[in-house]
């Protein structure tokens, strides 16, 4: 499968996530945001990101219990909250949805 | 590997035809293609599958039911497996459907999804038929019609649906009251035996402490943001019939502190019945930690020496009972081969009243402390049980505020896991 940007053909997996993670940015983001029926805020964005520096340090999408504890602490929130907050900008879950947005490779698992 | 799936995919296009009738007319043409490995397993004295899923098949002439037999009958003589995972949820949910596609769709397109939804059961698997009526119905709408009734997670699983027909199929079944269950690493769908509805061996609610315990933790069961997977089992005796030693992070069995209850009349009409070769024989010589003698022609049971094995009171139901004073007992860290191997569950809590309300927020109230320790000592992809092994028995005790108990040592006297043939 493939999606259009500007254009340009970028491909995607069966799933759609990015084949080759060095053709994201943000109008490819923004297009696969609209595959998932989601309208990108300031608060997507910043999530985002925060899942590109992280993949780009650690070379692998991190578990949400981590993604919720770094929520937690940015933003003030207790453990809960967080999660309701991330479930709130990506409700299939964020590891399904935020890290196809931020063109990471597929998470693996049973989940 | 190659030369067998050469072989194999031989066979398959060799019998991949509209059927196997030879030439002339195909009225009567079977919907399902020949599977002669399947086949097989019907011979059997067995109930088999492959029974109920062609005839499931040819009822509804759903051309997935035909695909995922195509597929496994190829499976079968290439000894492999064809599905891999995926992901696929519900709105708002981050688990529940276990996701299955083909890996190769392009030989077996009919079984290119073949998605399972987790539904959870209702505390000591009570349902009324409408309620099983309606899930019935709405799967075979929307799915391939193919329940297991219960997966070994103790869900419902409804086997069989493509992805863009799981929301909707979702949203009907939540409109009847049913809710998915539990996946990924989080809480998981919790199961209880029949408890104080049909056994009379039941020494706490543990229908009413599911629910409750299911109510509560109902966010992380479909959120999963944990190390690893955590399970409960309610049992409500130590026969326990759920398997929650082996089979649950979090055993929670029915117990009791006093002497076993012995009805004087009910054991004379036994022995006058079975004789006292049987008593002896059956019951008292049987007893793993010999806490039963004869004194004055009665049967005594020495409350200290018991162990809860529950040969007594099976043997004899209607003469013994469990003791007065009921509740449960927590035991932790049951699993299956992971890092390390099999692990039964050990002793945490020995005690607990399980009457009031009061008594079940200070259980929930433990087991948000025992996760909230969890969640800051466990590693990733680690076991509650892994995680106490690694870190010792004391570390974790000292973490979640519970006091040293002699209990706690593993093998006082014998076996604490008897169990006789009766």
């Amino acid at each position: 499968m493939a999606i259009v940007v500007n254009g340009t053909s970028v491909d995607t997996d069966e799933n759609g996530y990015l084949v080759n993670l060095e053709d994201w940015n943000e109008a490819v983001a923004d297009k696969l945001a609209e595959g998932e029926e989601i309208t990108m805020t300031e608060a997507h964005w910043d999530l985002v990101k925060f899942l590109r520096n992280y993949y780009a340090e650690y070379q692998i999408a991190p578990a949400v219990k981590v993604l919720t504890k770094a929520m937690a602490t940015e933003k003030g929130m207790d453990k809960k909250e967080a999660s309701e907050f991330l479930y709130g900008l990506f409700p299939k879950g964020p590891a399904l949805q935020a890290c196809k947005i931020a063109g990471l490779p597929k998470p693996t698992g049973c989940v | 590997m190659e030369g067998a799936n050469k072989a194999a995919s031989n066979e398959v296009n060799k019998n991949s035809g509209c059927c196997a009738c030879s030439g002339g007319s195909c009225s009567d043409a079977k919907f399902l293609n020949p599977t002669p490995m399947l086949d097989e397993l019907e011979h059997g004295p067995w109930p088999s599958f492959i029974a109920g899923f062609k005839g499931l098949a040819e009822r509804t002439k759903k051309p997935m039911l035909r695909g995922v037999m195509d597929q496994l009958e190829y499976s079968y003589n290439t000894k492999m497996g064809y599905w891999k995972g995926g992901l696929v949820t519900v709105d708002g949910y981050g688990a529940g459907i276990i996701t299955r596609y083909s890996m190769i769709k392009d030989k077996f397109p009919e079984a290119e999804q073949f998605h399972t939804m987790r539904i959870q059961p209702a505390p000591g698997l009570h349902y009324n038929t409408e309620m099983l009526r309606n899930l019935c119905d709405i799967w075979e709408k929307h799915g391939s019609g193919i329940i297991t009734l219960h997966g070994q997670t103790g869900d419902i699983m409804l086997q069989g649906i493509e992805q863009d027909k799981v929301q909707e199929c979702f949203d009907e079944l939540n409109q009847q009251g049913w809710d998915l269950g539990g996946a990924g690493a989080g809480m998981r769908t919790a199961v209880s035996c029949i408890g104080p509805g049909r056994c009379e061996n039941a020494c706490y609610d543990n229908l009413k402490l599911h629910l409750k315990a299911l109510k509560h933790f109902v966010g992380v069961l479909h959120r999963p943001e944990w190390n690893y997977k955590l399970k409960f089992k309610f049992s409500g005796c130590p026969n326990d019939c759920t398997n929650a030693i082996m089979r649950s992070d979090m055993a929670v069995i029915g117990t009791w502190k006093d002497a076993i209850q012995v009805d004087t009349d009910e054991v004379k009409a036994w022995v006058a019945e079975r004789g006292l070769d049987a008593l002896v024989n059956e019951v008292i010589n049987l007893c793993p930690t010999k806490a039963i003698t004869m004194k004055d022609g009665e049967m005594h049971i020495e409350t200290r020496d018991c162990v809860r094995c529950m040969h007594c009171l099976n043997a004899m139901p209607k003469a013994l009972s469990p003791g007065k004073e009921r509740g449960i007992s927590l035991l932790m860290g049951g699993k299956n081969t992971l890092k390390v191997g099999v692990n039964m569950g050990s002793l945490i809590v020995p005690f607990m009243k399980m009457e009031s309300d009061e008594d079940i927020e200070a259980f929930t109230e433990l087991i948000e402390e025992i996760i909230d320790w969890w969640d800051d000592n466990g590693l990733d992809h680690e076991r509650i049980g892994e995680t106490i092994e690694r870190v010792g028995l004391k570390d974790f005790l000292e973490g979640i505020g519970q006091e040293i108990d002699i209990n706690h040592v593993t093998r006082p006297r014998d076996n604490p896991y008897f169990k006789a043939k009766y």
